[in-house]
């Protein structure tokens, strides 16, 4: 009797399962593993409709910042989790994930469809040894705002910019350069931006031998000349996006010029309406030019783990449309990463986005952050050095860089 | 009794003289069934905790010794000391070692302060008992992060009520302002579990002796430093040890309040920076080993440099 029991049960135990899955499987699910994102949900129902029922996309939202994000992946994927069919990945993650193998390679006409039309710049940060592992959601670069009443000329580059809010400060008025000068990622991205205008490198391009060559020391000195004059703001040192937008949107604002995401446009209109009429943006400075600025933005990619790789091609291709990225950018204030969209017979476009022409220029030549697998110790150890950038010793600083940048890369560093 | 269970010699005279040796009884066969059925039974709970708890130990201590990157999945290899070398003589390391250390000792000696003050307010308090011991556990009952987050929010520059009424420069950027806030929280969180043990300790004290020592002339100084501290002595100990060892684990406060920056890292959140976010195995798991042998020795020092009086060396009984 007893045994019998046992058996019984066991057998109930060794079931319930398989009745659970059975229940969740009697369509194809595919999980999209994407950042919080507004009105991303009607973009995955307009592709549930095209699917007809072969399949249903689900949105899994990742947490808000980039680092949660992408510690749950990477969590799910070292243990080989299968529910992971797309993955949104920041376009600094996808050497990392690729040379992992975590991610499955385009290939056929899922490629030629992914690349078809799609802007120079983001297009690199979906490859990896000349492979694409990915495809481009949406692109962001990062602009210089300005107020029209201060500087209704805005300066080109940065000689200009230092000379501008030097003279202003002289004259009283609201001067600073604020910028995110935070010890974290935003640092690293404005200190890529210098380097890659001074057309130096970081890296090697196959992103396995540190460089650190003439124009990375230049930036350096730069950074140090932008933050030990008096034209920044004393905290520029706790100053992430949040907080460098805000410098410029408060009561009394001493800012004069901010280097910021396109997102701070809208953000301006509601949040002081007064300085709004006057807020303008202009291409990043750069040395002799505009700027080479560094992309941001989100690609697709699908998990070598997935049990339905076709179908998961097929919804990230159909999520990343033209008419998908459009969507986008009009209503979350994503750029895309698809050049005909940017189209100024587009009306609707040309409204949600009266800066696109900048954009548009400034992705024609923008720069990359350097793509290597170790890119999240690159990051750190860069931000750590960096920091706090008035303390600069432009050669000191690069030899240190240098040194614990190739540690990382040979995977021998220590993580701070 | 007691005499007799010591003596050394009770193992030879089991034979010749069984009635005489209570120590070591001689079992029936039906008792020696009894014993090995209960062995056997309790073998499985033991293999499972020996399995959830050794086998992780020696499989960290496996991987400290390879070079395991999981971005370089085909150079996984044995690498001997490698990543001891590499871990012992990085700067990071020791930097996090320091701040762990600092936090520890200066959090510890506080909460045993306010925890003993605490401890005596409960312990002596007349009226409404049992809501003064309530409202002082309160802290202790809330979550770390949830407490560490209110902590964040109120030494924040935009919304920060602490950093207003201190009239401080955003607080959690500068390096010592930030670990001079970790300890804070930490002291404010597990002072209460500190009192609760050191009120355990307070009962032990007889009323009797106090009154004793009162009455030959003690002052209440003296009779708090002459009575009360070494009768509690054994619960000081259990208390110190506890709360050194969790306090060397920090993690969920810097995690929350500065997330590590400013050499504000301890070496569990280092740790946790190699592991998880670096996905470096090899120098991940030769960090928490390194953890694992600095709890063992902070351990080791208490129970040698306390000798008799550490728990667990108390023959029942003996005070």
């Amino acid at each position: 009797m007893r045994w019998r029991m046992i058996a019984v049960s066991g057998a109930v135990l060794a079931t319930v399962p398989m009745v659970a899955a059975c229940g969740s499987d009697s369509g194809k699910t595919i999980n999209v593993y994407y950042a919080p994102e507004e009105h991303f949900q009607s973009v995955i129902d307009q592709c549930n409709k095209q699917a007809a029922g072969r399949y249903e996309i689900v949105y899994r939202k990742l947490p808000r910042d980039a680092d949660g994000q992408r510690e749950q992946m990477v969590r799910r994927l070292a243990a080989g989790d299968t529910d992971l069919d797309v993955l949104g990945l920041d376009v600094t993650w996808v050497p990392e994930f690729a040379e992992a193998r975590w991610l499955e390679e385009w290939t056929g006409a899922d490629k030629t469809q992914a690349e078809e039309g799609v802007l120079e710049g983001p297009l690199r940060t979906a490859t990896w040894n000349d492979k694409l592992y990915a495809a481009t959601k949406n692109t962001n670069v990062q602009l210089l705002w300005y107020d029209q009443k201060a500087t209704p000329n805005p300066p080109k580059t940065w000689r200009e910019v230092i000379a501008d809010a030097k003279r202003l400060k002289s004259e009283g008025k609201p001067n600073q350069i604020v910028f995110t000068g935070a010890q974290y990622e935003g640092l690293v991205v404005f200190y890529n931006t210098l380097v890659a205008s001074y057309g130096g490198h970081i890296l090697s391009e196959d992103g396995k031998r540190v460089v650190m060559d003439q124009g990375a020391v230049d930036a350096l000195k730069l950074l140090k000349e932008i933050t030990s004059q008096g034209i920044t703001d004393p905290s520029i040192t706790n100053f992430q996006e949040q907080q460098t937008q805000q410098a410029f949107e408060v009561k009394n604002s001493k800012a004069a010029f901010q280097l910021n995401w396109p997102y701070v446009y809208a953000a301006m209109q509601t949040d002081n309406p007064e300085r709004a009429k006057s807020f303008r943006w202009a291409r990043f400075p750069g040395i002799d030019g505009p700027g080479r600025v560094t992309v941001g933005g989100y690609n697709l990619a699908v998990s070598a783990y997935s049990q339905h790789k076709p179908e998961a091609f097929e919804a990230a291709l159909c999520l990343r449309s033209k008419q998908s990225q459009r969507f986008s950018a009009i209503n979350d204030g994503v750029p895309p990463t698809i050049e005909s969209i940017y189209d100024k017979s587009d009306a609707e476009f040309v409204k949600a986005y009266p800066m696109w022409q900048t954009i548009l220029d400034s992705l024609q030549d923008a720069s990359v952050r350097p793509l290597t697998v170790v890119y999240q110790n690159l990051s750190t150890i860069t931000a750590k050095v960096l920091s706090p950038p008035q303390d600069i010793d432009p050669q000191s600083t690069a030899d240190e860089l240098r040194n614990q940048l190739q540690r990382a890369l040979d995977s021998k560093g220590v993580l701070p | 009794m007691s005499e007799l269970a010591s003596e050394p010699s009770a193992e030879g005279q089991t034979v010749e003289a069984p009635s005489a040796t209570p120590a070591k009884p001689v079992l029936s066969e039906g008792k020696k069934a009894e014993r090995r059925l209960g062995l056997l039974l309790c073998a499985p709970a033991a293999i499972v905790m020996l399995a959830v708890t050794g086998w992780p130990i020696i499989y960290s201590i496996w991987l400290s010794l390879q070079r395991y990157d999981l971005r370089f999945p085909d150079q996984r290899q044995f690498v001997g000391l490698d990543n001891y070398i590499a871990v012992l003589s990085d700067g990071y390391w020791w930097t996090a070692f320091a701040v762990t250390t600092g936090i520890t000792i200066v959090s510890v000696a506080i909460e045993l302060v306010l925890g003993m003050l605490l401890a005596l307010i409960m312990h002596r308090t007349l009226v409404g008992r049992g809501l003064v011991r309530t409202v002082s556990l309160i802290p202790y009952g809330i979550v770390t992060v949830v407490a560490a987050f209110s902590w964040f929010y109120a030494w924040n520059t935009d919304t920060g009520w602490l950093t207003a009424l201190f009239g401080a420069q955003a607080p959690l950027t500068d390096r010592f302002a930030s670990l001079g806030i970790i300890v804070l929280a930490e002291v404010w969180k597990t002072t209460p579990f500190m009192a609760l043990l050191l009120m355990a300790g307070l009962a032990l004290v007889p009323d009797d002796l106090l009154k004793a020592a009162s009455m030959d002339g003690a002052s209440a100084w003296q009779r708090f430093t002459k009575v009360i501290v070494p009768v509690m002595k054994p619960a000081i100990l259990v208390a110190l040890l506890f709360r050194t060892l969790d306090a060397f684990r920090v993690f969920d406060n810097i995690f929350v309040l500065t997330k590590g920056a400013n050499d504000t890292s301890s070496v569990s959140m280092q740790t946790y920076n190699n592991l998880i976010k670096g996905l470096n195995l090899g120098i991940g798991s030769t960090m928490s080993v390194l953890i694992f042998i600095a709890v063992a020795i902070i351990a080791f020092i208490f129970i040698k440099l306390f000798g008799a009086a550490a728990p667990g060396n108390d023959p029942g009984g003996r005070r």
